[in-house]
Order: C-alpha cells, then sequence, then structure tokens
C-alpha cells in the first residue's frame, strides 16, 4: 500500500498494456440475448467509456466483469491472466471494484465505516485478534482509521464521516461509493453511472475526481450517458448497442460515427 | 458510556457502578435468596442475548432456534459433572471408577466449542437463505436438537430422554464449592450469592469480548453483511465465512451460559429448551435494541426480570379486582410479552435503545432524502 | 409382509397430507401476494378446531346425527377464523407492508403467542376429546383400511381444493388475486382493490384453516392450544416444497408430504435398526424443508428461483 497516494494499484509491474481484455463474451437471460461475442480491451492507466443506448447490455457487461453474473461464452483475462470464474468477492481481492447504478451502500453505518469496510480485502485481523486486542490488531485498525480518512478527504467527504450513510445527499452518496471502491486498491475501478442525477457543479468535481484517481494510477471502467462527461475524461469508448459492440475508439471519433448516432437517435440521422 | 464527559466523570461513573454490582446480592437478598436467584438468570439471559445479538444484531441473520446452543453446553456439562454416564454406560464406569467430575476450566471452552460446531452445523446449509426462510429453518434446527435430547434415551441411554439428567455438581472455582453456602470471617454467603459473582464476572466478558468484535474488521463485515449483502460480497468479503463466523461464535457464547445453567441448577431437561426459549432471546435482542449492546443487555434484563416482577404481583392486583385469579402468572407473562413484540414492532422498531445512528432505521427512510443530517 | 403395510401407509399418508394442502393453500396463497410467511396461520387452525370442539360439546346432548354436528361446527368455525385472520392482517401486517421482512415476522410470532395464550386461557390447557361424529366401522379397500371418517377427510378436502382452484382460475376475484400476486402496482392500476384482495386471500386461507382444524381435531380425536405449532411448520414445508406461490405445487407438497411422513414413520424402525422410533416422525417435515431449500429452493412446481435463496 503506497503511501503518499491514498488508492493506486497493489502490484505495478506486469507489462502489458492491456489490464482487462474480454474475449467474445456472451450472455442469455432466458429468451433474451444480453450480449453477444463483445471483445473489448482496457489500457492500464486509462479511462475507458462504456456507452450505448438503454437496454444495450452495458450493466450486464459490468456484472460479468465484476462476477455478479456467470457468462455463457467469453474469456475474461486481468493482466493477462483469465480470472473467471470466480465469486464476486475474489474478483476484489484480485483487484477490480465498482460501484452500483443504483447505490448500494451500507446505510446504517456511516460514511467512515463504509469506507473502513473497502480496506477489509486488503487487511487480515480475525475474530481471536478482535476480540483479543492484540497489538497487532490495534495498528491495523489504526491504520484502516487514517487510510479511511484520507479516502474521505479526497473525495470531500471528510466533514460527513460520522453521518450515517442513508441521510446523506445523493451526490455525497455516490462520492462515498466510489471512496469506498477506493479502499480495495483496486487495479480496475468500474463506475456504473457515476454522474446520474448529478448538477453542472458536482459533475464538474466529479470530472476532477476521476482524473485524479487516473492519475494515482488506477484504471477506470465508466459506464455514462453524460456526453460531455465521456468527451472530457475517457481516453478511449466502447459503444455497445443490442448486445453488440458497435464501435470503439477516442471521444470525439465515436461521437462522429454514423453507426452510433444511428443506434441513439434511430437510423435517418447518420 | 457518553464520550463527553470527562474522564474524572467517567472514572467515578464505573466505580459507582462497580460498587452498585457488588453489593447488589446483598441489597436484594433481604428481601430473600428467591430475588437473588432471579439475578442470577437474568445474567445467564444477558450471556445468551449477546451471543445472539452477533448473529441478529451485527450479522443480520434471524436465528429462531438460538436455544440450541443453550442446550448442547448445558448437556455436555450434564454429561461430564453427573453420575448419569457412568450410572449408564459400563464402559466409562470402568474408565472412570471415581465418577466424572471436571473442572469448569475444561468445560466452558469444550461447550463453547461443541456449541461452535453446532453453530457452523446449523449456518452452513442456510447460507443462501433469505430472511423469513433461515428463521423457519433455524427454528427447525432448534426443534430437532429437542427432539433427540427428547428420544435419545434409547437403545443407548444418552440424554435420559424427558426426564433429564440430575445430580449435576455444582461449580467449584479455586477450591470454593460454589453450591455450598460459604463462611467468610462470619460472613455468611449463600450459594446464589457465589453464583451471582461468577455469573457477573462471565457476563463483563462478554460484554468486552461483544464490544471489541462489534468495533473490528470483523464487526464491520457483519454490518455490511446486514445492510447489503451484495455490495459487501463486492467489497471482497468472503460472506460464506464470515457468517459462519457469526452463528459460530454466537453460538459460542450460548454453550457457554448453557454449561454455567446446567451448573447452577443442578438438573437439565428438553423442556428448558423449546421454541419459547429461542423466542424470547430473539425478543430481548429485538425490543432491547438490535445491534446495540447496552440495549441488548437492557432488553435481556427487562424481559428475565419483568416476568418476575409480575408473578409477586399479579395474584393480589387480580384478587383485589376480581376476587379470584383470573389469569395465571405464566399465562399473563406470555400476553404480555407476545402484545410487547407486536407493540414495539409496530411503534418503535429500532427497540427501546437503538444505538445512536439508527434512528428510524425501521421505516427505510430513502437514499438521500428528506432525513436531516446529523451534527458532528 | 411389508407391502400390506405399505398402502396403507399411503392411504393414512393421503389423508395426512390433505389436510396438510389445506393449510399449504393458506400459506401460499399469502406468500404470492405479500411475500410474507403467515406466522399465525397455524394458530388459525387451531382456533377453528378449538370453536369447533365447543360446538360439538354444545351440541352434544341436543340428539341431532353426527355429521349433521360437524357440519354445524364447520359453520360455525369458518366465521370466527375468518374475523381472526382478518384481524391477524390488520394489526400485524398491513401497517408493516412496507417495513423490512423481519418486522411483520416478529408482530406475527407476537400475535400467535398472545393467540395461543388467549386459547389456553380460555379453553384451559388440558387436552380436550372431539368425539367421534361418523360411524368407525373401517372400509376395506385393496388390502387396507379406511376409517370413514379418513375417507370424509379425502373427499372434503379434495372438494375444497377443487373448488379453491376453480375460483382462482376462472372467476374475476382470483383473476384479480393473481394478477395482484404477480404484479401488484399494474393491478392497482388496472382497477384492483389490493387490500380486498388482500382480505380475501386471508379470509379463504382460514376457511380452509378451520376447516383443516376441525379435521384433524375428528382424526385425532384430541385438540389442545398448542395444536396450531407443528401442523403449521409441517403445511409449511408443504408449501415450499411444492414451490411457494404455487397453489398446484400446494396441493402436491401436502400430499407428498404426508405421504413421505407416514412412509417413513412405518418404517423408520426397520431403516435405522431400532435406533430411531416413531417419536422422530415430526423431524422428518424439518429436514424435507432444510433438503428443499438447499437443494431446490424453488420447490417442486415453482418457477421464481430469483429471489428465493
Amino acid at each position: 500500500m503506497s503511501a503518499t497516494v491514498p488508492f493506486g494499484p497493489r502490484a505495478e509491474s506486469r507489462q502489458p498494456a492491456a489490464l482487462l481484455t474480454l474475449a467474445s463474451v456472451s450472455k442469455r437471460f432466458g429468451g433474451l440475448q444480453a450480449l453477444s461475442g463483445v471483445s473489448l480491451s482496457i489500457e492500464r492507466g486509462h479511462v475507458h467509456g462504456l456507452i450505448g443506448p438503454n437496454g444495450a447490455g452495458k450493466t450486464t457487461l459490468f456484472n460479468l466483469i465484476t462476477g455478479l453474473y456467470a457468462p455463457d461464452e467469453g474469456r475474461f483475462e486481468l493482466d493477462g491472466a483469465s480470472y473467471l470464474p470466480a465469486a464476486a468477492h475474489q474478483i476484489a481481492q484480485a483487484g477490480i471494484a465498482r460501484t452500483f447504478q443504483n447505490i448500494r451502500l451500507f446505510g446504517a453505518m456511516t460514511a467512515l465505516e463504509n469506507v473502513m469496510v473497502g480496506r477489509h480485502v486488503r487487511t487480515g485481523c480475525g475474530a481471536w485478534a478482535a476480540m483479543l486486542r492484540t497489538p497487532s490488531q490495534r495498528r491495523e485498525e489504526a491504520a484502516i482509521r487514517v487510510q479511511a480518512r484520507r479516502l474521505l478527504d479526497e473525495v470531500g467527504l471528510e466533514r460527513l464521516a460520522d453521518v450515517p450513510a442513508r441521510t446523506l445527499s445523493y451526490g455525497d452518496q455516490r462520492r462515498l461509493e466510489i471512496a469506498r471502491a477506493l479502499a480495495t486498491e483496486p487495479r480496475l475501478l468500474a463506475l456504473d453511472e457515476p454522474a446520474a442525477g448529478m448538477n453542472a457543479t458536482e459533475k464538474r468535481a466529479l470530472r476532477e475526481l476521476l482524473l485524479r484517481i487516473q492519475s494515482g494510477g488506477v484504471t477506470l471502467l465508466l459506464i455514462e450517458h453524460d456526453v460531455k462527461l465521456v468527451m472530457d475524461v475517457c481516453n478511449r469508448v466502447s459503444v455497445l448497442d443490442h448486445g453488440r459492440l458497435i464501435a470503439e475508439g477516442e471521444p470525439h471519433a465515436i461521437r462522429r460515427d454514423p453507426m452510433v448516432i444511428e443506434a441513439y437517435l434511430g437510423a435517418g440521422h447518420a | 458510556m457518553p464520550e463527553r464527559w470527562p474522564r474524572f466523570l467517567r472514572a467515578a461513573a464505573i466505580v459507582a457502578i462497580a460498587l452498585a454490582l457488588a453489593i447488589l446480592p446483598f441489597v436484594v437478598g433481604t428481601q430473600g435468596n428467591a430475588w437473588v436467584r432471579i439475578i442470577d438468570f437474568a445474567l445467564l439471559y444477558v450471556m445468551l442475548a449477546l451471543g445472539l445479538n452477533i448473529v441478529v444484531g451485527y450479522a443480520g441473520l434471524l436465528d429462531l432456534g438460538y436455544i440450541a446452543f443453550y442446550a448442547v453446553g448445558a448437556y455436555l456439562y450434564a454429561l461430564l459433572a453427573s453420575p448419569h454416564l457412568t450410572d449408564n454406560f459400563e464402559f466409562i464406569q470402568t474408565l472412570f471408577p471415581d465418577g466424572l467430575h471436571h473442572s469448569i476450566w475444561l468445560i466452558l471452552p469444550l461447550g463453547a466449542g461443541l456449541a461452535a460446531l453446532f453453530g457452523i452445523a446449523l449456518g452452513a446449509p442456510t447460507l443462501r437463505l433469505r430472511g423469513d426462510y433461515l428463521a423457519i429453518v433455524t427454528l427447525g434446527f432448534g426443534e430437532i436438537v429437542r427432539i433427540f435430547l427428547n428420544n435419545l434415551n434409547a437403545p443407548l441411554n444418552v440424554t435420559n430422554g424427558p426426564q433429564g439428567i440430575g445430580n449435576i455438581e455444582p461449580i467449584r472455582l479455586g477450591g470454593i464449592n460454589l453450591g455450598r453456602t460459604q463462611t467468610w470471617s462470619g460472613f455468611e454467603i449463600p450459594s446464589v450469592y457465589l453464583y451471582y459473582y461468577l455469573f457477573l464476572a462471565i457476563a463483563i466478558a462478554i460484554i468486552v469480548l461483544t464490544v471489541r468484535l462489534q468495533d473490528s474488521r470483523l464487526g464491520r463485515a457483519w454490518m455490511a453483511i446486514r445492510e447489503d449483502e451484495l455490495a459487501a460480497q463486492s467489497m471482497g468479503i468472503n460472506t460464506r465465512d464470515v457468517k459462519l463466523l457469526a452463528f459460530a461464535l454466537g453460538a459460542s457464547f450460548g454453550g457457554v451460559a448453557g454449561a454455567l445453567f446446567a451448573a447452577f441448577q443442578g438438573f437439565v431437561s428438553p423442556e428448558s429448551f423449546n421454541l419459547m426459549e429461542s423466542v424470547v432471546i430473539v425478543s430481548m435482542v429485538v425490543l432491547g435494541g438490535m445491534g446495540h449492546v447496552p440495549g441488548v443487555i437492557l432488553g435481556a434484563l427487562l424481559l428475565a426480570g419483568l416476568p418476575e416482577a409480575l408473578r409477586h404481583v399479579a395474584g393480589p392486583i387480580q384478587q383485589g379486582l376480581f376476587g379470584h385469579e383470573l389469569i395465571a402468572p405464566e399465562a399473563l407473562r406470555m400476553l404480555l410479552f407476545g402484545t410487547a413484540m407486536v407493540v414495539v414492532m409496530l411503534y418503535r422498531p429500532q427497540g427501546l435503545w437503538p444505538a445512536p445512528s439508527t434512528g428510524r432505521r425501521m421505516h427505510g427512510v430513502p437514499p438521500g432524502g428528506q432525513a436531516p443530517r446529523s451534527p458532528r | 409382509m411389508h407391502l400390506d403395510i405399505l398402502l396403507q401407509q399411503i392411504l393414512n399418508g393421503l389423508v395426512l397430507g390433505s389436510v396438510y394442502a389445506l393449510v399449504a393453500l393458506g400459506y401460499t396463497m399469502v406468500y404470492g401476494i405479500l411475500q410474507l410467511i403467515n406466522f399465525a396461520h397455524g394458530d388459525v387452525l387451531m382456533v377453528g378446531a378449538m370453536v369447533g370442539v365447543t360446538v360439538v360439546g354444545l351440541l352434544a346432548s341436543s340428539g341431532l346425527p353426527g355429521p349433521a354436528v360437524l357440519v354445524i361446527a364447520l359453520l360455525a368455525a369458518i366465521p370466527v377464523c375468518i374475523l381472526l385472520a382478518l384481524t391477524i392482517e390488520r394489526i400485524a401486517y398491513r401497517p408493516l407492508r412496507n417495513a423490512p421482512r423481519l418486522a411483520p415476522l416478529i408482530t406475527a410470532i407476537g400475535l400467535s403467542i398472545v393467540i395461543q395464550t388467549l386459547a389456553m386461557i380460555v379453553w384451559k390447557p388440558n387436552p380436550i376429546v372431539f368425539p367421534d361424529l361418523l360411524p368407525t366401522d373401517p372400509i376395506p379397500i385393496a388390502g387396507a383400511l379406511l376409517a370413514p371418517k379418513q375417507l370424509l377427510i379425502l373427499i372434503v378436502a379434495g372438494v375444497l381444493m377443487a373448488g379453491l382452484l376453480l375460483l382462482v382460475n376462472r372467476t374475476k376475484l382470483g383473476r384479480s388475486m393473481r394478477a395482484t400476486a404477480e404484479h401488484p402496482q399494474i393491478a392497482q392500476l388496472m382497477g384492483v382493490d389490493a387490500n380486498r384482495v388482500i382480505a380475501v386471500t386471508f379470509a379463504i386461507g382460514a376457511a380452509l384453516a378451520a376447516t383443516a382444524g376441525i379435521l384433524i381435531a375428528l382424526n385425532y380425536n384430541i385438540v389442545q392450544f398448542s395444536m396450531g405449532f407443528i401442523p403449521g411448520l409441517k403445511a409449511f414445508t408443504a408449501a415450499v416444497l411444492g414451490g411457494i406461490g404455487n397453489l398446484g405445487g400446494a396441493v402436491l407438497g401436502g400430499l407428498l408430504l404426508g405421504v413421505i411422513e407416514s412412509l417413513a414413520a412405518g418404517y423408520i424402525g426397520d431403516l435405522t435398526g431400532g435406533f430411531l422410533g416413531s417419536h422422530y416422525q415430526d423431524i422428518f417435515a424439518f429436514l424435507v424443508l432444510i433438503v428443499v431449500l438447499i437443494f431446490r429452493p424453488s420447490g417442486l412446481l415453482g418457477e421464481r428461483v430469483a429471489d428465493r435463496a
């Protein structure tokens, strides 16, 4: 755990440029083919956007990447190594953290405690150490607290540390969720519509935060509908429509891509 | 202890409470030993409620069969510290010609360990079950244990069936037999007083352990699972192992309480470990303030003490009002119990003394909703 | 020699099972609409039996024939139980519709305790005999014996179950119930009064439970304030076995559980070499429940696995 940067990836030494690669991913729910033959590659250190009209399969893909669903077909590789099948908690251990579209915080716990939970996966004291309050447990607890406070600081929530999470405003809750995910020291941080419901000021702050996270060495994957935000922060964008990848490239190129325009606005607008 | 108080005041409060607890049996005892006995049982309930609090309060797993762990601890002690096994099994008689006697220092950890194993056995199949199903399955587990205790008297008489096991030895601590009145420089200290101090010490130990667990990495993991299991998993918490730990640790406290109970009462039988008892303990946790140690203790003391107080008061009141006893004290206790459960859930679901940040949790304030932020 | 017992045990099991099915229907209907286990359902059954035995006692010297007394007992018990169930819904469940699932479970347990205690006070704790109201000469069927009251149970249960299935599938009320079970908000938008549908659901469940209570009383010739708990639990197991929320499943689960229990009780001595006797019969329901919930939580006929486990 790097001492100066409060969030950052665990292992720095891998060489391949691609942090996460997906190959020919498919998923079906009953009669609905949610994803078919999706392949994409997220470069280390990038902010990678995933966009597409509603129902395109973005969240499904997210859930596959983060282990909430199992794929029907496809290969998932993190740093060149296949990491599925794996349970959700193992994926967090491997270095993929996420936020949720509907915000899933631990409502009755304070903001600080929520972030402290994020430290669980990088710490190790168990029941005996807790009951006996061993010196190493006390040290670890103190460290967890310090790291959590620093993360709250990074997202601007330090004044609300002892407030129950469910009483926070919507925008604050989103930021708290990000802080909690960062506490797991992910290599890849997957954010599901982080800007949803935010006003312009909050979006500006979010943009700053995302860029700061990126400069700390974390790779980001973003589902987002806000075009301006995507243009501003993303290095690369993949576009899904009806479960297929229809375009991929730099944000500005994507914006002008006729297939993408057609997907969003319908044929005849290209 | 409110953290705003200066250290001096807090120290003084602790000393005052310690003194009060130290002389309590002597004060209460002036009304008769029966009242001290009630306090002893109340302390056992405090231990049970705190153990269940780990499962229900921290981890959010509704266990309606918790009494089974109490039974495990009690019967373990009964078997290891009474003539039952030597009377019924020749080979044990030959192995232990002087009879089975065991030190409390051996049996308490054994009881805790055995109960923990049962806890894991209960927890393992229930890990993916949702709230109400979990409740029913744990209820079934409790009943299964009771039925086995009630019937394992043939062909091998392990538990002595409905008659239970008697002649259980009292606890011997440092040479002192807690089952006999001890004389100490002229003072006579009855057995119930001696047990009081032992139970108080163990209850305090359990309180300390529980609070330490609560404010630890494991405690936070439990609460995360309680709040949102999916999110907890996504944050790297191995929910299966963490839930099993909740069951195991919660059960172990129950096992310890059970062993103490067997020694104290000198006799155990399956009917002490029925569904109603599990429900009573759940009520103590929920009505007191789920997940909040002071609330749980309050709930345990109230629900253990009130029925007894009622018993002494209800008879005369009914005589005065109706000329005869309309409702037996036991029935009255159950009526008030059931009514309390309904009323508290309807009007104060967070319990009598909830954790400060819980507030109106049970009635679901939506995220980012109208609830005001608490002052820093 | 064992095959002789087999048919007898199966018949006994079917009788037992059809009673379980009646009660299971109540559980499954309420679960289908409210996603809630009606913990107090077993106590409604008990009250039905107690009212029944009281009526029977009152009519003992009236000279009326047994079957007539039985019918009157039923007609008395059903409205009482319906009223009880509606009260339970109003007090324990309706105010907590939006509360976390734990809350109505606890109020239900509390009410269950209150109802049982009141029953204990009113009818005294001791068991009361429920007389045989039908002739007792057994009817031989293919080598096994069926008592007339057992035959009655099969018939009554069968008629009621058929009636319910007709109601749910062929009437407007039934459509409303099914719609509310599947999509409460949409059903409301279509003009279905959710509160009314829920009330009717509880009422039907109560009527079935009252009948089941009296049939159990008739079958075992005994009633007691605590008699609702075990049948309630077993009926719930049956509902889960068949697929909770599924009416056909409740019937199938009930019958199946009855037969399993009967066979197990009959053969358990042989199976375990005399180690376990038939007092362990009650455990089977719990074991079935646990096994179903672990391996096939959606039950035999259920489809909605999503939020089950």
